[in-house]
């Protein structure tokens, strides 16, 4: 069935709910990247020798790189020097020792959000680690995670209290040289989370971290690494959300995921970043590495990505699966409306034994938007009996937006099982007409088809984030069809 | 209840309705009949307010309202039910979710306080019964899988639920066995009463053995050219519509 495109027209017009800015004095170094400004950054975090050399030598290799130019994206070039690489709310020099310390401009913006921290202390049992610009200024739950050995603190704050597990796992995933992003975030992170659960433990609770962009003209390089040693489970959640700009902003996170022996880690980000206005403007670049190391034998590790924000995503969360019996899985929900663009998917590379991996995305497009779902399934050599099962879904709303599917899939053993499914399809005028038909609005009648397509992926977030999922898709397909 | 005056409606340049009169009271089965391809799901979806169809010419006046004017959601918050001829698979979403948000809507729309889970599922147990629909068929998503009599079991289902005004069975009888047909028939007289008005479309007299019409309509090329009792669909069964089209003609 065909959808009436005037009626599309209208139904994407809404509003980015959560488009201000928060006045907020920030400590912000001149636009432009060389050594002095690494220098400047690992100076500011009192970094110790090495990391400073760590950040240099990634710094020259990224020199050497070039954009990558291989995804089906349209972007504007960067101008790297045109882009300031610190920025930190005033506070950050007399950290906060509790949530009354906090700036309450900064927790006002959190309110304005939908994420009150206070609330979430109390309620929702997650520890939150909250992202400010660059640097991290509210964390709670500390005392029940020291109970249970769990450190989970910012990524600057590991580097002075454990530099030995720092020193160890940083870049172990995500060599400084392994992509152009990657590398530049290798040089000038600023912060972001870490995450240590030792052996034998089961984090108490689910450990969560908000982003939020600021500071105008500020690229943000988050750094994450989250190591579950032995027999260790942890679920982590990554939700962001920024005010309103009008140019374009930078943003390149490194996420390291390590799992040792009969570890488990799951990780789960609703992803709402600022997509831009109607035509495009101003929107949020996303470009980020996320990557995991199933080191140890029957280790697993779970990616799961709601992303309906940014103005370009660039994003292949992935597994490296060597331990024998080691599990990845991806589920993903893409949504692209306006005029945004999505490069995403993942990479499932088997090495061990008896390894396996199963890929679910789910893509919906509407108004202008491109989308691609970008997938390798490399089984190596070395895995004998290695299993994939890859499932990608995409549904069209309006006839002017594309989706595209290009799956990769290197079989280097003969025992290998590897399966893919696509499908697109269109939300049907006949589908809306007849919840309609039953008394159900449009909008609510969109809503429940988009989330009936996307249940596969929803029902593996944790409960609350699937709420705030579903909560979010609808705003961002609020009359995208007719 | 229901007035149709003069109906005219196109479908892109092609004129499907040509001057369609009917008018329904309460409490009424019409059954209206005619030959493939004469209207009688145009007239259902131009009622119900389907998208794509053009209305030239001509009144609908449902409970004293102009039912044209009013958007699909509201014609159905009014009372007015449509059973599909071919109704549509919604993966995904489980069909007791939807049927759900549905009753919500119109309770809402009425003023009523919404049901919750248990509310509702109380309801429907004793829904249930009287077409006897199948559990496994209710956890399922809408009409996903299911067989053509499932459907339409399903679409009366529904019915019995919301409780229409007005309720349009757009030929509910085809594709339905000859017990499954006994048991939806039933379902359907149970529902009938003073308040409740119903169109049957069907092609066949044995749906019309079970619910025993008031009138019967004959409709053909976009008009109703016979109207009677329910001998008429006796006669038809017997002779086909040709006389009648020669009569008309
Ligand atoms: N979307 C459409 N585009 C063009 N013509 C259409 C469309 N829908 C219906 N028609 C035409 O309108 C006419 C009436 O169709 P309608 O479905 O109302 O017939 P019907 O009386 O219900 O027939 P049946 O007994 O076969 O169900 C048919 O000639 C049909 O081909
Ligand atoms: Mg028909």
């Amino acid at each position: 069935m065909e959808i009436n495109t005037e009626n599309v027209e209208d139904l994407v017009s809404k509003d980015y709910e959560h488009g201000f800015v928060t006045d907020i004095d920030t400590d912000t170094v001149a636009p432009g990247l060389n050594e002095e400004t690494i220098a400047f950054i690992s100076k500011k975090k009192e970094e110790p020798e090495w990391l400073l050399e760590w950040r240099l030598k990634a710094y020259r290799h990224w020199l050497t790189m070039e954009d990558p130019t291989w995804a089906h994206l349209d972007i504007e070039h960067i101008d790297y020097q045109a882009i300031s690489y610190y920025s930190a709310p005033k506070s950050k020099d007399d950290a906060p020792k509790s949530l009354d310390e906090v700036d309450p401009k900064l927790l006002e913006t959190y309110e304005k959000l939908g994420i009150p921290l206070q609330e979430q202390k109390f309620l929702a049992g997650v520890a939150v680690d909250a992202v400010f610009d660059s640097v991290s200024v509210a964390t709670t739950f500390k005392g029940k995670l020291a109970d249970a050995g769990v450190i989970f603190c910012p990524f600057s704050e590991a580097v002075k209290e454990h530099p030995e597990l720092v020193k160890k796992y940083l870049g172990s995933v995500v060599p400084a040289a392994d992509n152009f992003f990657g590398a530049l975030n290798s040089a000038v992170f600023t912060d972001g989370s870490f995450v240590y659960i030792p052996k034998g433990v089961r984090c108490p609770m689910e450990l969560s971290t908000y982003f939020r962009i600021n500071a105008s003209n500020t690229g943000q390089f988050e750094r994450t690494l989250i190591i579950a040693d032995e027999k260790s489970h942890v679920s982590y959640l990554e939700g962001c959300t920024a005010p309103m700009r009008d140019e374009n902003q930078l943003h390149a996170a490194v996420v390291e995921l390590v799992a040792l022996e009969d570890a488990e880690i799951k990780y789960s980000t609703v992803q709402n970043w600022y997509p831009g206005d109607e035509n495009g403007v101003g929107g949020i670049y996303n470009f980020v590495t996320k990557r995991a190391d199933c080191r140890g034998n029957n280790s697993k590790v779970s990616w799961t990505q709601v992303e309906t924000g940014s103005a370009i995503t660039w994003k292949y969360p992935s597994c490296i699966l060597k331990g024998d019996n080691s599990v990845g899985e991806f589920y993903s929900v893409a949504v692209t409306n306006n005029h945004q663009q999505a490069d995403t998917g993942t990479k499932m590379i088997h090495i061990g034994k008896n390894t396996s991996s199963t890929i679910i995305s789910k893509g919906i497009s509407a108004r202008h938007a491109q989308q691609s779902y970008r997938g390798l399934v490399k089984i190596s050599k070395s895995a004998e009996n290695a299993r994939n099962y890859t499932q990608c879904d995409s549904l069209l709303m309006g006839d002017q937006c594309g989706a595209h599917t290009f799956p990769y899939i290197e079989a280097k053993n003969s025992s290998a099982t590897v399966e893919h499914e696509a499908t697109t399809s269109k939300i049907g005028d006949d589908q809306l007409f007849y919840c309609m038909q039953r008394g159900i609005k449009e909008e609510d009648a969109v809503n429940m088809i988009v989330n009936g397509f996307c249940k596969e992926v929803f029902k593996e977030l944790p409960m609350e984030f699937a709420v705030e999922a579903q909560k979010l898709l609808g705003i961002t397909l609020e009359g995208a069809v007719g | 209840m229901l007035n149709i005056q003069d109906l005219h409606a196109k479908i892109g340049n092609k004129e499907i309705l040509k001057g369609l009169n009917l008018s329904v009271n309460a409490g009424e089965v019409h059954a209206i009949m005619g030959p493939n391809g004469s209207g009688k799901s145009t007239l259902a979806n131009v009622l119900a307010g389907r998208n794509g169809y053009d209305v030239t010419k001509g009144t609908v006046e449902y409970e004293g309202k102009d039912l044209l004017e009013l958007a699909p959601e509201e014609r159905a918050w009014a009372g007015v039910f449509l059973a599909f001829q071919y109704p549509v698979e919604i993966p995904g979403v489980n069909n007791v979710y939807l049927l759900k948000a549905a009753v919500n809507a119109v309770r809402k729309y009425r003023g009523q306080t919404e049901l919750d889970a248990v509310e509702f599922l109380g309801l429907i147990k004793e829904k249930m019964k009287i077409v006897k629909m199948k559990e496994d068929l209710l956890n399922r998503s809408v009409n996903e899988g299911f067989s053509g009599g499932e459907k339409k079991r399903n679409e009366i289902f529904q019915m019995s639920v919301l409780e229409p005004k007005l309720a349009i069975l757009d030929e509910t009888d085809s594709g339905l066995d000859i017990d499954a047909l006994k048991i939806v028939s039933e379902g359907v007289n149970s529902l009938r009463n003073e308040e409740r008005s119903i169109i049957l479309v069907t092609h066949y007299q044995r749906l019309l053995d079970y619910i025993k019409p008031d009138h019967v309509h004959v409709l053909s090329n976009g008009k109703i050219i016979k109207s009677g009792g329910p001998d008429l669909a006796l006669e038809l069964e017997e002779k086909g519509y040709d006389w009648i089209k020669e009569e008309a003609a």
